[in-house]
């Protein structure tokens, strides 16, 4: 499988009065043509940036990629100008969101939102989108396509907004298909509908996912490959079956372990102590170490560096580390 | 069997929908239509559905935070909707409720303490001397540290206010409490912690929950009933064995289906349901669910079932169960 995108050592950081928040510090990953990868974490580890950053919205007045590479099947994304960005966005790399009702235009119906992307991509003209954006209502598994096309997005449920956006996200039939908790505010029999239909999409088209989420569930069920984010840092990544069954940092394992299983009993959960760190407050270590279980003296003082720890499996982790040097 | 700490007869709220220039009423949303539920002492009673099945609304009817239009709550053998005002407002430290969203239920320019400590001096439980004392005790209990007790709600993160908003309903020493999606805006990590919590302060208080959640892993992990429910009915009640052993519901069947487990390339059956929730105020006739009902004969959409007892303690609306 060819590279479709690949992030080298991605620094974003926000500028506060308070300091320098770094949301994103050195994060790399790449997806794969026709794979689905998954960004986990908690709130705050920087997953949604690194995701805004591929898009070109994390810069703003307080933020600012301040290092690394974005390339994009051949292209480095953050050497682009505006208009570059501007014809890639929505046609090549599209993204839905969590929040459907918030990134639809309220006064102005779902059809049209739908035939924007082809007017300005493909160039249709305004019939041929029409009946095209009529189609991708359908094939999204919405009924009377002909007259949701003419409603505006308050009289539509936040699954069928959701549905819209997937429509529109997919009309230009982008290779790269980015979606920030995409199913998190919906129902879980919506969630289900969803997320078949993302795989469906997935298999027909050879598209390749980035998803990002914080629930275990639907990585185990859409993911092929899992990076694991905590405080702007991948601590771990990969294969999914090799990443659940066989977790080597103490915060995979805790976050798989404290989450309550259907049919899988226990009296007490493990949970994991303390709460995530202070962004503003990070010192040079392993910024999971005043959680962690394992914690030693290095990793109150040194970094781990992400190292290769299985085929396809890699680990920012001291406990490991030591054993790679000595090999 | 214990006698019932509280018991919820064929409940009904309505909210009526108004519309046009004079503001008249055109319809009603039956958000509770007919519900039953018993809870005993000591219990964790689950309520789960999803948004707009009425489940919130049970938690506040049940405790008399809103009006019923129809049904009877008894609190201990109270009904609680014929009490006078007085006498209701002694009764309100038992009967307590933790939202889903905590930092929007603390005023941010009390501090944490005064907020916990308010409720005793409203209701005369505690003179100004004691209150500091009981305050710090029940911060401890629910995890937090005593100079928590002088700083202001925005000092702290989600699952430290999940944790104030625990001990402000915990300080009045209540017996019973509606817990209103509690662990559903939290990290994993912390939910964890929090769930954790409820269970441990179940076993040192004796406490009794309504807990309500979209959630069924973390019902399932933490009631010992549970109760299903769909556009303001109840499809299903069992005791939490029964129900995920075996759901007999086809909603409830379809819910536990559609549950992502983290497990990957788990093959399991799953009953993708059909199109979104009806609208509440137009809810299908017959059973609500026949409209999404993968098994629903003729008989489900001209024929409400009945909720009626099919054994153990189950309860079923179902024609075809």
């Amino acid at each position: 499988m060819r590279d479709l995108l690949t992030i080298e050592n991605l620094r974003t950081h926000f500028f506060a009065p308070e300091g320098t928040i770094k949301a994103v510090d050195g994060v790399s990953l790449r997806v794969r043509e026709g794979e689905t990868v998954c960004i986990v974490g908690e709130s705050g580890c920087g997953k949604s940036i690194t995701a805004l950053s591929v898009m070109g919205l994390a810069a703003g007045s307080s933020g600012k990629v301040v290092g690394g590479r974005i390339e994009f099947d051949g292209r480095n994304l953050l050497e682009l100008d505006k208009n570059e960005l501007r014809t890639l966005r929505g046609h090549e790399i599209a993204m839905i969101f969590q929040e459907p009702m918030s990134s639809l235009n309220p006064v102005l119906p779902v059809g049209e939102q739908i035939m924007e992307p082809l007017i300005e991509h493909l160039k249709l003209g305004k019939k041929a989108a029409r009946a095209r954006a009529i189609e991708l209502i359908a094939q999204v598994g919405i009924a009377r396509p002909e007259q949701i096309a003419n409603a505006y997005p308050h009289e539509l449920s936040g699954g069928m907004l959701q549905r819209i956006m997937i429509a529109a996200a997919i009309s230009c039939s982008p290779k790269l298909l980015i979606a920030d908790e995409p199913t998190t505010a919906l129902d879980v029999t919506i969630q289900a509908q969803i997320l078949d239909m993302l795989r469906r999409f997935k298999a027909e088209s050879n598209m390749s996912i980035l998803l990002i989420t914080h629930d275990l569930g639907v990585v185990a069920e859409m993911a092929d490959y899992v990076v694991v984010m905590y405080a702007g840092k991948v601590v771990e990544e990969g294969e999914v079956t090799e990443l659940f069954s066989h977790p080597k940092h103490p915060y995979t394992k805790g976050l798989l372990r404290s989450k309550p299983i259907l049919n899988h009993r226990q009296d007490e959960l493990y949970a994991i102590p303390g709460q995530v760190p202070n962004p503003l407050e990070l010192t040079v270590s392993c910024y999971f170490h005043d959680r962690c279980g394992q914690c030693m003296d290095v990793c109150r003082s040194r970094e781990p560096r992400l190292r290769e720890a299985g085929e396809r499996h890699r680990v920012a982790c001291w406990l490991y580390e030591e054993a790679v040097a000595y090999v | 069997m214990s006698e019932p700490l509280l018991d919820i007869r064929r409940l009904k709220k309505y909210f009526p929908i108004k519309s046009g220039l004079l503001n008249r009423t055109v319809g009603q949303v039956k958000a509770v239509d007919d519900i039953s539920i018993t809870i005993r002492p000591g219990e964790t009673f689950g309520l789960v559905g999803e948004s707009g099945s009425g489940k919130s609304t049970v938690g506040r009817t049940a405790i008399r935070l809103t009006d019923k239009t129809e049904g009877e709550v008894a609190f201990k053998g109270v009904d609680l909707y014929a009490l006078p005002p007085q006498e209701l407002r002694k009764l309100r430290p038992k009967l307590q409720l933790i939202f889903q969203d905590p930092y929007s239920s603390l005023n941010p320019r009390v501090r944490v303490g005064d907020a916990i400590g308010e409720a005793l001096l409203e209701h005369g439980l505690a003179s100004k001397d004691e209150v500091r004392d009981r305050v710090l005790d029940v911060l401890s209990l629910c995890g937090l540290s005593s100079y928590h007790i002088d700083r202001f709600p925005h000092e702290f993160s989600g699952g430290q206010r999940q944790r104030i908003g625990i001990a402000r309903a915990l300080v009045l020493n209540p017996e019973l409490i509606v817990a209103d999606e509690p662990v559903s805006a939290l990290d994993v990590s912390i939910q964890a912690q929090i769930i954790n919590l409820f269970r441990r302060l179940q076993e040192t208080n004796g406490l009794t929950y309504l807990f309500i959640s979209h959630d069924l892993s973390v019902v399932e992990h933490l009631c010992s009933r549970v109760g299903v429910m769909y556009l303001g009915s109840m499809a299903e009640t069992a005791s939490r064995d029964d129900l995920f052993r075996e759901p007999l519901h086809p909603y409830t069947k379809a819910l536990l289906s559609a549950v992502p487990i983290p497990i990957p390339k788990l093959k399991r059956e799953r009953i993708v349901l059909k199109g979104d929730i009806p609208n509440p105020a137009n809810p299908p006739s017959g059973c609500k669910f026949h409209t999404r009902c993968p098994f629903a004969v003729a008989r489900c959409a001209e024929e409400r079932p009945e909720f009626r007892h099919v054994g153990g303690e189950r309860y079923v609306a179902c024609h075809l169960v």
